[in-house]
């Protein structure tokens, strides 16, 4: 009796998952089906105004600025920390001394651990003015979320990155040095081929962190309805508009929130869907 | 040494100095990151910020609701994803349903904090008519369950087959083998995975902007608005005037450490175990 009960009850909080899930896409679509009604889905993400109309009521709401800030935010950030993150790995396993790898490899994923919120809070004190004094424009722009979104991922892309490089086995690598490869070409030809998988992986992981991350962004991107003509200019992001605006909203503006959430959770459901299926396929 | 090898040398010295070069700049703006909060945390922690509320520009009840809001998550989220992990190891184990499960949570885990928020408000502060505790805790919550599933499930597969099989031998059922053999002997992975857990969803804001909320002053009252630490560092931060930001930055070096602490907790009670 106890036992088919257990067995039921572990059952059915593994089908939560699924429910939640279904859940989350069924009530984002509940919230937004006035929004969904009213502008469509090609027009809604091809119009840049976010208006609210008189008396609070109705208004005209598009989506693009939002989508583009997002879109464009992410970008930088990957530019900037695959590369990076992408040499710590590389470092920590194939050129760093023995002694420097336990403590660097430790301080990487601590750093993966800090909530984001820090990451923002350095960007606005501290990041975005010298950037500023660098590159002219505005201290919160575009290219300061961009950067602090990548400095919050560099930690998390070079960890899992370093754990799928460790799974080159030795041997491969001792051929190819016994054939006189040098260690560039052992990376290049063994290595990357090797955990190729992982490592994009990683990367996509990565990508689908920096789209829905709120917090690191919030502080940096500057929060205003624009679209930015240069890099340094200020512009906003779907989490920091919900983030921003969502507790103030009114009846059609609200529905709209819901659907640019409906939105984001879409575009970050595909990535990691993607990042799953054809790159972390065989790793349990 | 031909014009060939010479490429090859200099191209491989190339390489290996800008994968050093990247990994010091990389580690160079953690670094600062990290100096920036021991400056700044030694600056603006005194011992009266944890006797007094938020009114009176102290983070006692915003230390106390952060702990009570991600408790409470934890009392939510933990035994579901136990027993969710349960289940895909020991009964579903490689089933189609399982993999299905299995793939689903880890895309849940990457989810955006913030639509989970959008979701909890949708059903648990719009129906209602107003931000509540219980709402703020249940967006946690749900962060949690896919990350206690996931080391559930892989701490599990960490246990001996041998050890089921001689439970079994002893006329034990499934569950009581699952009760007192599995989950004992996997004891130490799973407190490590519920204590990673719990760090990660301690220092989320985004999921409890617009469910908890904040709350200026002391409650453990969940059916109103609670005080939030990650809330008030963001809302305090944007604040022009000096005392308010000095007090984000206090609010930001309590939390980090806190989430370091754990971390560093859980990396020794892993360790110790491997050495025994």
């Amino acid at each position: 009796m106890f036992n088919r009960l257990f067995r039921l009850s572990s059952y059915s909080a593994a089908t939560l998952v699924l429910v939640i899930l279904a859940a989350i896409f069924g009530v984002l679509y509940y919230y937004a089906r006035d929004a969904i009604h009213d502008f469509g889905f090609w027009h809604f993400i091809t119009t840049s105004t976010w208006e609210v109309g008189e008396d609070d009521e109705g208004g005209v709401f598009g989506g693009l600025i939002p989508i583009l800030g997002t879109l464009f935010s992410t970008g930088i950030a990957m530019l900037f920390a695959v590369p990076i993150a992408m040499g710590i790995a590389v470092f920590l396993t194939e050129i760093s001394p023995e002694k420097l790898k336990a403590p660097v490899g430790i301080a990487i994923e601590l750093l993966a651990a800090i909530p984001s919120i820090i990451y923002g809070m350095w960007g606005l004190f501290y990041f975005g003015p010298i950037l500023q004094k660098l590159f002219g424009g505005q201290s919160n722009s575009l290219l300061t979320a961009g950067l602090v979104l990548g400095i919050m991922v560099i930690p998390f892309m070079a960890a899992i990155s370093r754990d799928a490089i460790n799974t080159t086995p030795s041997v491969l690598k001792e051929s190819a040095y016994a054939m006189g490869a040098t260690r560039f070409e052992v990376v290049k030809d063994v290595i990357f081929p090797y955990a190729k998988r992982g490592i994009i992986g990683s990367m996509i992981l990565s990508l689908g962190r920096a789209l829905g991350e709120t917090m690191a962004v919030a502080f940096v991107i500057g929060g205003v309805f624009r679209f930015p003509h240069s890099l340094t200019q200020p512009t906003i992001s779907i989490p920091v508009l919900l983030a921003n605006n969502f507790a103030e909203a009114g009846d059609l503006e609200l529905s709209a929130m819901f659907y640019m959430a409906l939105i984001l959770f879409g575009i970050s459901f595909i990535t990691i869907t993607i990042a799953k299926f054809f790159f972390l396929k065989d790793q349990k | 040494m031909n014009a060939t090898q010479r490429r090859r040398l200099l191209l491989n010295r190339l390489i290996l100095i800008l994968s050093t070069a990247a990994a010091v700049i990389g580690l160079a703006f953690l670094f600062w990151i990290l100096t920036t909060l021991l400056i700044k945390g030694i600056d603006s922690i005194h011992w009266r910020i944890f006797t007094h509320d938020l009114v009176e520009k102290g983070l006692r009840n915003l230390i106390v609701g952060q702990m009570v809001l991600a408790g409470v998550a934890s009392l939510i989220g933990v035994p579901l994803g136990l027993l969710a992990g349960i289940y895909l190891r020991e009964y579903g184990v490689n089933s189609a349903f399982a993999r299905f499960i299995r793939n689903l949570s880890d895309v849940m885990m990457s989810a955006p904090s913030i639509v989970i928020g959008v979701f909890i408000y949708g059903i648990l502060v719009a129906p209602v008519g107003g931000f509540n505790g219980w709402a703020g805790s249940v967006a946690l919550a749900i962060m949690m369950i896919p990350i206690v599933v996931s080391t559930t499930d892989s701490m599990l597969s960490l246990v001996p087959q041998e050890l089921r099989e001689a439970g079994i031998a002893l006329g034990a059922s499934k569950a009581q083998v699952i009760l007192s053999i599995v989950l004992k002997a996997a004891k130490i992975g799973l407190v490590t995975g519920i204590l990673l857990a719990f760090a990660r969803v301690v220092g989320e804001t985004a999921p409890l902007l617009f469910t908890s909320a904040n709350n200026d002053y002391f409650t453990l009252n969940m059916d109103q608005q609670f005080p939030s630490l990650t809330v008030s560092i963001y809302q305090l931060a944007t604040f022009p005037d000096k005392p308010s930001q000095n007090l984000a930055w206090a609010g930001s070096v309590i939390l980090t450490a806190l989430v370091l602490l754990i971390n560093l907790t859980t990396r020794y009670i892993f360790r110790k175990r491997k050495i025994k």
